[in-house]
């Protein structure tokens, strides 16, 4: 009994913890670069509503869902709207040197904004009780490994999820042996370290800081996605993503930087957030303190990374400045 | 080799920093690009709608401005934005991200309604709002020491703990409000003093506004001053220009930053008082309604300046005004607000550039010269 109930709450961690994964794996890979994207609460919120839109029109416009389309039509789209997103930060922060806080919490708002109109706007249209549910895509998102069922506790922690789940830690592994193990990974930290000794070594700094912040941005909108297709077992609610976004920021501090470290962070996020739920007696006030914890432990870090001053646990050097060649 | 370097390809333009510009010129820019702000969005809610965007301006103006009522609440908006935007502002100067206004607003907040609620009856009602005050300004201040003390000491990053710090403001205002519902089970806390208004601003001349933007209204020019005439406010800004400059002419960094950390926060808590005492007698989570981030914005805007953030919150508010009703009277969605600002900002934040650079055209070198 007390065995199956940590298994539940395994798994109930590890299906929040995957938003958040996204999330910080693309803002890793973004902030290697240099660009600090506060945008990307924003940016979460695009990619979850694009990929409603995609799966809203493929299922109208069809009667037999092909699963193969289902899956590939809302991917596509979130991945699109995501990218766009990074890109205005982008065009804003890198070519035009604006100030990367600023810009990206208009971008939180605008992206907090698309998301709610138009996710809000179909509900309203066709949808019932201010949502609209893609049950029908939702449920090929979700399908488990079919012998998930027969092993117990343990294929509920380890089998159970969708494939965005899988992907989600194949994306962040990926990232870790990009960033550490290729000479182009090298090169995105050198741009994020010191984007002038970058430059004069021959580095396209303007590419590989758009490059990343787009990447990373489109990495971050699939967070959206698995919440709305998985999570959610595709409902739109308006303002029902909260501030998961802001929470993903906070592990990338969590994980130092590292993607691969993001892993455990985010099921241990995802634990947190849902701690209060599994400790029995709780108080409805106590429930709320509970819920400060990932933000807590957040903090810890930061401030025991910069005392430590371990260089490789510090953020990147050149963090939220724009780089201009001519300025010294 | 020579070859290559003979092909290789002149960029067409490149890019310079500008000199200095004109005021006049650099605010027609900025005019510019908010008119193309307004042609864009007009577009947008075309396309979304099919309405006259003309009919679309008019109902932006009437809710802003249409009635005696809507000018009050838009005085009053301004004045609580305006607010938190000074608070931010000398934080930033110094190059101290302070995103955590938000959670120093809702620190000040909770302050007060705790003073309103626990002590509210049993004294009397200048005692009660002077520690009002006080508790706020000091649950304000506190919230932002906290960072500004490891920043000052260790350089702990301040913009994602003040960020943190945020959520864990809100959880604290939601622990209180579980424990101060009123009714039980409504999770709210309703208002506070219905009956008695204890600790409540009083009304001036009927309106009950006033004495927020009064009270905003001095901040303003004060904070003006303090940044562009006192001994600190010069501190603030060697400090933001070069820490290093600073501790060279001797001036203390670390006290400068804790000692402006605590200001901004302190102001913010000043909003959170006003917010509770003086405008909506309850709290909830979302009481600071994300204005700790659009203060950062506003204060942005306005480069810094107190004065000028007059215009820029004003600004602001009057799309949001605008944007809501627009949403109410052609029945949209209300986040079109969102979007419509959102545009708004990447075109004004977009047009700095121009401000600050300009684009030389390279001129064509002749054929084998």
């Amino acid at each position: 009994m007390m065995f199956a109930s940590i298994a539940t709450f395994i798994q109930r961690a590890v299906v929040q913890g995957i938003p958040l994964l996204f999330g910080s794996t693309g803002e890793m890979i973004t902030e290697k670069s240099g660009n600090l994207n506060l945008g990307i609460p924003g940016i979460m919120y695009v990619g979850g509503v694009s990929g409603v839109i995609g799966a809203f029109f493929y299922e109208r416009s069809t009667d037999n869902i092909n699963a193969f389309l289902a899956v590939i039509i809302p991917l596509l789209a979130a991945i699109a709207g995501s990218a766009l997103m990074a890109f205005i930060y982008s065009f804003l922060t890198i070519t035009l040197r604006a100030n990367q806080n600023v810009t990206g919490l208009a971008l939180t708002i605008f992206g907090e904004g698309v998301g709610n109109f138009f996710g809000g706007s179909l509900a309203n249209l066709f949808g019932e009780g201010g949502s609209i549910a893609m049950t029908a895509t939702s449920n090929i998102f979700r399908t488990p490994f079919p012998f998930a069922d027969k092993l117990g506790a343990f294929g509920k922690i380890f089998f159970s999820y969708g494939f965005l789940a899988y992907s989600a830690i194949v994306v962040s592994l990926f990232a870790a042996w990009y960033l550490n193990r290729t000479r182009s990974g090298l090169h995105l930290r050198s741009v994020g370290e010191s984007p002038s000794t970058a430059d004069a070594a021959g580095i396209n700094v303007t590419k590989y800081k758009y490059l990343a912040t787009c990447i990373g941005g489109a990495i971050a909108g699939l967070g959206g996605l698995y919440y709305i297709m998985d999570y959610t077992s595709g409902v739109w609610t308006n303002g029902a993503f909260g501030d998961r976004g802001w929470l993903a920021i906070a592990l990338v501090i969590f994980a130092l930087w590292k993607p691969n470290v993001g892993i455990l962070g985010s099921i241990l996020f995802g634990g947190l957030y849902i701690v209060y739920l599994f400790i029995p007696g709780l108080s409805r006030s106590s429930q709320e303190l509970f819920k400060m914890l990932p933000y807590v432990v957040t903090i810890f870090v930061l401030i025991i990374v910069s005392m430590r001053k371990k260089r490789e646990y510090q953020p990147p050097q050149s963090l939220g400045l724009s780089y201009f060649r001519e300025e010294r | 080799m020579s070859k290559a370097s003979e092909k290789a390809k002149e960029p067409l333009f490149h890019i310079a920093k500008r000199p200095s510009m004109p005021m006049w010129k650099s605010w027609l820019i900025r005019i510019a690009a908010i008119a193309a702000a307004l042609i864009v969005c007009a577009a947008i809610v075309v396309m979304l709608t099919d309405l006259n965007p003309i009919e679309v301006y008019v109902s932006m103006f009437n809710g802003a401005f249409g009635s005696k009522r809507k000018i009050w609440s838009l005085l009053q908006n301004i004045a609580i934005l305006l607010c938190i935007s000074l608070a931010v502002t000398p934080a930033f100067k110094m190059r101290f991200w302070n995103i955590g206004a938000e959670g120093q607003v809702l620190a000040g907040c909770l302050a007060t309604a705790a003073c309103m609620i626990l002590i509210g009856d049993k004294l009397p009602s200048p005692v009660l709002i002077l520690i009002m005050v006080i508790a706020s300004i000091a649950a304000g201040a506190l919230w932002s020491v906290i960072p500004a003390f490891f920043k000052a000491n260790w350089n702990t990053n301040e913009t994602l703990f003040t960020l943190m710090m945020n959520y864990v403001a809100i959880q604290l205002v939601s622990f209180f409000i579980t424990i101060w519902e009123n009714p039980k089970g409504s999770a709210s806390i309703g208002i506070i003093n219905m009956n008695s208004q204890a600790g409540w601003f009083p009304s001036l001349f009927g309106q009950k506004y006033l004495i927020n933007i009064i009270i905003v209204a001095v901040l303003t020019v004060l904070m003006y001053i303090y940044l562009k005439y006192s001994k600190h406010g010069y501190e603030i800004a060697v400090v933001g220009e070069s820490e290093n400059t600073a501790r060279y002419v001797g001036m203390n960094v670390k006290k400068v930053i804790i000692r402006t950390a605590a200001l901004s926060g302190a102001l913010c808590g000043v909003a959170g008082l006003l917010l509770v005492a003086g405008t909506d007698h309850t709290m909830s989570t979302e009481t600071a309604g994300g204005q700790g981030f659009t203060a950062i914005m506003v204060s942005w805007l306005a480069k810094f300046n107190p004065l000028l953030m007059i215009f820029t919150s004003f600004l602001i508010v009057f799309l949001e005004k605008g944007a809501s009703e627009i949403a109410m009277a052609f029945r949209l969605n209300e986040s079109i607000a969102d979007i419509l600002t959102g545009i708004i900002l990447f075109f004004i934040i977009g047009c700095e550039f121009f401000v600050n650079y300009q684009i030389i055209f390279n001129k064509k070198h002749k054929e084998g010269k």
